[in-house]
Formats: C-alpha cells, structure tokens, sequence
C-alpha cells in the first residue's frame, strides 16, 4: 500500500492579543505584534501528523508569504513536518483570495503527485475562509470542508471526514487528491518534540520558490491578481455603553440588576 | 489583471440573493439577506432576484416574492436533492453565466460559504466573505462590502469595480428578517441545467441535523465565559427565566462544556437581543462583535478592570456563582408574587 503525500497550508500572521487597534486613527498597529503560525492552522497540521503517525507518508508545509515567515515555519518542523515550500516573491505581494489560491495552487502543481491538502478553517488576520475551496477549484480537486474528523483510505484513495454544517453533521467522501479544510478547535496541536527542533532548522528542510520557479502568470499574481480592493477603514463604531456600575450590598446590586432586567425585556 | 468571465459592460444591473432552504421553508439568513436587497434595489432602480436550487422547489417561489424579490430563478434536478459542492456549484455557475447578475449575495453558512468561494474562483471575481454592511455607489453601481478586520476592532471596505458578478457573503443576524407581504406576486424563470452523475466527486454517507440551536434573534441572551466553569447551570435557569438562551464565548465551547452553535463572536454568531447578560466574560474584541448589536448590554466579572466593563451599560463586579444565583432567585420571588 503506498503511503500518503500531505500538504499542510499554513499561514503566518501576527498575535491577535498582540495587535492593537489605535483609539484615536482605530488603525491596526501591527508592528510591534510578534508572528505565530495561525492558530486554526495547527488544527489542520496536528491532523496531518496523526494522519502520519497512522499511515506513514510524509507532511509538507506549504506557505505563500514573505521571507520572514521562515522562522515562525520552522515549528511545522519542530512538530513532525517533514519539509517546508515557502512561495515568497514580491509579485506575490497584496494578494486576495483569487491570487491567493492561484499561487497556492500552482505551488502544488509544482509539487505533483500530493494525496491531499490539509487547510485552517480561516486565517485569524482575515478570517475568510475562502482558501481552501478557491485552491480546490483551480485544481479541479473535491473538497472536503469543516471537518472535525478525518481519514484517509489509500487503497481505495478516497478521503472521509465528518463535516460540520449548520446544526449538526455530514460524514462525505471524496476520491483523492483533494482539499480539506479542518474544523478549528478540532484537536489538540502537539508541542515542539526536542529531537526533532534540533534538526529542523537545517537549511536542506525548506524550499523557497519565486515566481519563476514557479511559472506564475504575473496578471494573476498579487496586487495585479486581485479583483478586491480595500477602499477604505472605518471605525469600528462600536455602540456607546452607558458603563454604569452597580454597587451597594449584594441585595441593592440584585435589586438594581432586576430594575435593569425590567426595563429592559419586560 | 485577469478579467472576470462576465464583463462589466454586459453584467445585468440586477441583485441575485442564492436561497438556502430546509424542510420547506426559507432559511432566516436568505430572508435577511432579500430584506437588505430589496432596500439595495429600491436604492438603485434595480430589480432584485432569488435564486432556488432544489429537487422540488418551484413552490418556495411564493415565499420568495412575499419577501421582495421581484423574481426567482429556479433551477430543479434531481441531482440538486441534496447539497454537494459538485452539483451545486456547477448549477449556480450555469445559471449565472445566465442571467449575468451585477451582484450576487449568499448567507455565511457553511454551505454558502463554500458555494460562493468555489464559484468566485470559478467566475474569476472577487469575493467579499463574511460581511456585516453592504451599500452600492449609485452612480457607478459598484458593491461597498463592510468586513470587521481583526477581531471586529477595525472595519474595512472592499470594492471590485472591475468584476462581475460582485460576490459577498453575509453573516447571519445582521440584517433584520423584513416583514412578508402575502400575496405578493413576481416572475418565476425555470432554469435547465446541464448536471451528470459523473459530475458528482462527493458521496454523502450520513446526514444528521437535529439542534435548533439559533442565537442570533433571541430576546435575551445569557453569555458565559471561561469565568463560569464548566457548569452552565445557573445561565440556563437565568435565560429560562427571562425567555431567552445560552451563549458562550470560545473557550467554555473548545473546552467541550456547551455546544459550538452556542459561540457568539467573530466565528460564531451574532446576537442581536433586547439585553444580553455576559457572565465571567473578559471582553475581548473577538467576542464583543457578537453583542454589539444588543440593546442593553449587563455584564458581572470579578475582575473590577475587566475589559467587558466597556461594552456594557450596567456594570457589575462580584462573584457570578453568587451573583446568578442570588438573581435567579430574587427574580424566581418576584414572579411568584406577581402570579399570586
Ligand atoms: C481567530 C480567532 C477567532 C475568535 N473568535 C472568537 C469568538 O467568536 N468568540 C469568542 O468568544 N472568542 C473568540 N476568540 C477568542 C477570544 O480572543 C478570547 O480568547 C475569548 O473571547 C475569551 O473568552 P473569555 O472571556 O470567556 O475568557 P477569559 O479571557 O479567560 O476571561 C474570563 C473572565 O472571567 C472572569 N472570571 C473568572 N472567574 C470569575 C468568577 N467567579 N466570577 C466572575 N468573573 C469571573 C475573569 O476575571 C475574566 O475576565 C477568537 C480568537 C481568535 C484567535
Ligand atoms: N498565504 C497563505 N499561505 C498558506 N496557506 C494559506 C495562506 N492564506 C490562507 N491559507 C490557508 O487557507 C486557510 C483559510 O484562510 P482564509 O481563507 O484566508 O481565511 C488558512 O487556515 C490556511 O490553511
């Protein structure tokens, strides 16, 4: 029985509880906020790894993004991953979905032979959630969204997972290759193992590819790529709260709480 | 840049709504999302559409012109009997490559998440995910979606003026569910679509929808934190009381202690109650988007500094496993008297 070739679609974004939104301009300061592989993300990479852990095979990273992605990548490593492609070139820069997914889609081609491609639900900086079918659809691969669990049958090469839909569950199955798109908070990301961090930051373990190397269509790459533009950022007017505290002893507080509780529903 | 398949020029300046539906009946997100194409439409002097795909589903026309629209394009197969990726993209793609709608809206469900994204790509245009406002330029008929950035603390507008359709999904529960109007009439167009069983990837083993779970219209919503534990006890006999439900912010739900539809924030719903009660809740922007649309905002935290205090109207700092249960009680007293 052949053993599966995964591709984990993993994205670097700066810590939500780092990055400061301006009270004055209510612009997003991002500078100072330090990078972590976005969290849904582990979810997606924690399945591939028990998917090896079962079947054997190997995981890779795959990350469209800026050089200093590298590091932060490296953890995929730390964690099991076999091989990091980072697709990093400045044509690939201001990217929306749609040029998004071209280049991710066109790193896998790239690749050849990949079973199957593992993504987060969203990306916690766009939260989105659009990738992993636009990335199945310029591969004219199925698609296996949502899902909380997954598993994979190489002798009859298809994928099942149980796919969360609105007020309750499907359990599908699709041939592979295919893309999937895991649940966020499906599982529990594993650590770093201390045997494997020592060699995961050998050169050898990550490919950076450029435009060229990747044969991208300048026209649908980034900027140049992207149908969407951001015309402009609003405040988020969030509503005035009166922000009145109730004190007193614990019976005031109750009474005044009822008061409240009164005119407001009653 | 790529070009879109439709051209600008040849778009129809005309509001496609793609209608989600269950056991016979319109789903509340397509409702509220033909209420805000209609006021879009009146805007613009456009017509306003419903687009229906089902086995049989010509009838649910009535329900969607008692909504608005002024017509319903209906496409029936009996390969569109249930939802798959496959059938259903391939059908939507067919119609409107059709009608060529200037902008076409779907609910942020699951499953119209996943239509819009796979046909966006598809049409090569634009999508705007997960909005929470949308408006059209009058003068150039381009879509102004509003998306909340990072945890709801920034807003952003995104335009694709040179693609059609211009696609958006919309969160459920931010626009209201407009009255019906019975009787009204408006133009059925029946679809043929082009659909084969080899078309079909996806093989559905087993389908299982049982909860009703649905916070975003309840009167009064009870929210919980990671300050509750893992006992949601006194929230549900709180939001019995009170004829309303239970919420919770992420980490009671990732922690298994209440159900994921009960998640109110960013990624999950959006409440828009008479009053919401957040009880062990810190207030981080991730959740408080899920409330902003509430009328009045009580929230109980130990933690005199807690950020929630700036999101509510009352304000109070104590101990929920003694507060809500001193409240249930004290409101449990007064109802009795006022039974007597
Ligand atoms: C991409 C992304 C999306 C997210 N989406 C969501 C979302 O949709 N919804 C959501 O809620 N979160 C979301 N989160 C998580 C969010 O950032 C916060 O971590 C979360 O809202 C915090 O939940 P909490 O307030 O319950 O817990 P905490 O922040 O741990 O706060 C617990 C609070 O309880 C108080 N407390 C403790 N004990 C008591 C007591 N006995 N009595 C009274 N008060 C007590 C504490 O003082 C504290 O303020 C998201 C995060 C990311 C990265
Ligand atoms: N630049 C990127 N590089 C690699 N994977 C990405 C990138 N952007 C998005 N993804 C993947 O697509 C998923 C959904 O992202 P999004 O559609 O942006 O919310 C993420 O969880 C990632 O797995």
């Amino acid at each position: 029985m052949t053993e599966p070739r995964i591709v984990v679609c993993v994205k670097v974004v700066p810590k939500p509880e780092e990055v400061r939104v301006d009270p004055q301009t209510r612009l997003l300061e991002r500078a100072n906020a330090r990078a972590e592989i976005n969290p849904p993300d582990m979810n997606a990479l924690e399945m591939a790894l028990t998917l090896k852990d079962r079947l054997s095979g190997t995981v890779e990273i795959l990350s469209m993004g800026p050089p200093y992605f590298e590091p932060v990548l490296r953890v995929g490593l730390g964690m099991g991953a076999d091989h990091i492609h980072l697709l990093s070139d400045r044509a690939f820069g201001g990217a929306d979905t749609l040029a998004t997914t071209y280049t991710l889609a066109h790193g896998i081609e790239r690749l050849r032979s990949v079973d199957i491609v593992l993504c987060g639900e969203e990306s916690s900086d766009g939260a989105t959630g659009q990738v992993p079918q636009g990335l199945a659809e310029w591969l004219n691969w199925p698609q296996l969204t949502l899902v909380t669990e997954l598993e994979i049958d190489m002798e009859r090469h298809v994928a099942r997972g149980q796919r969360s839909i609105k007020g309750g569950y499907e359990i599908l199955e699709v041939p592979l290759p295919c893309v999937v798109s895991v649940k966020t908070a499906s599982n529990e990301p594993r650590f770093m193992d201390f045997r494997l961090k020592a060699q995961a930051a050998s050169p050898g373990r990550m490919k950076v590819w450029d435009a060229a190397a990747l044969k991208t269509d300048v026209n649908h790459t980034g900027l140049a790529g992207s149908p969407t533009r951001v015309s402009g950022l609003a405040s988020a007017a969030s509503r005035e709260r009166k922000r009145e505290r109730l004190t007193g002893t614990s019976e005031e507080i109750i009474k005044a709480l009822i008061e409240v509780i009164r005119n407001s529903v009653m | 840049m790529v070009d879109s398949l439709i051209h600008p020029h040849e778009a129809k300046p005309e509001i496609w709504v793609y209608l989600e539906h269950e056991g016979g009946n319109l789903q509340t997100v397509s409702l509220e999302i033909l209420g805000k194409g209609r006021q879009l439409a009146d805007e613009m002097g456009w017509p306003l559409c419903g687009l229906l795909l089902g086995e049989h589903v010509v009838h649910l026309a009535a329900q969607v012109f008692e909504h608005g629209a002024d017509r319903a394009w209906v496409v029936e197969h009996p390969l569109l009997g249930s939802f798959t990726i496959d059938a259903y993209a391939a059908a939507t793609f067919q119609t409107v490559m059709k009608g060529k709608p200037s902008v076409l809206l779907f609910g942020a469900t699951p499953d119209g998440r996943d239509l819009a994204a796979r046909l966006a790509v598809r049409l090569r245009t634009g999508l705007n995910a997960d909005c929470t406002d949308l408006r059209i330029k009058r003068e150039s008929g381009v879509l102004v979606s509003e998306v909340s950035g990072f945890g709801g603390g920034v807003l952003a507008l995104i335009e694709m003026p040179d693609h059609r359709p211009q696609m958006a999904t919309v969160r459920p529960g931010v626009f209201p569910v407009p009255g019906s109007m019975p009787g009204s009439q408006g133009e059925t167009i029946s679809v043929r679509v082009d659909l084969s069983p080899q078309m079909i990837k996806t093989r559905i083993i087993e389908r299982h929808t049982s909860s009703t779970i649905d916070l975003t219209r309840v009167p009064v919503l009870v929210a919980g934190g990671r300050g509750v534990g893992p006992d949601f006890t006194d929230l549900e006999q709180l939001a019995h009381l009170l004829g309303g439900d239970v919420g919770a912010t992420r980490p009671p739900v990732d922690a298994g202690y209440i159900e994921r539809e009960r998640q109110v924030g960013q990624t999950g719903v959006g409440c828009s109650p008479e009053l919401a009660i957040c009880c062990g809740i810190s207030g981080a922007f991730h959740f408080v988007v899920g409330i902003e649309k509430a009328e009045t905002v009580i929230a109980i935290n130990s933690d005199p500094e807690a950020p929630i205090f700036d999101y509510a109207d009352y304000c109070v700092v104590g101990d929920i496993h003694k507060v809500l249960p001193d409240l249930v009680q004290a409101l449990q007293a007064a109802r009795e008297l006022t039974h007597d």
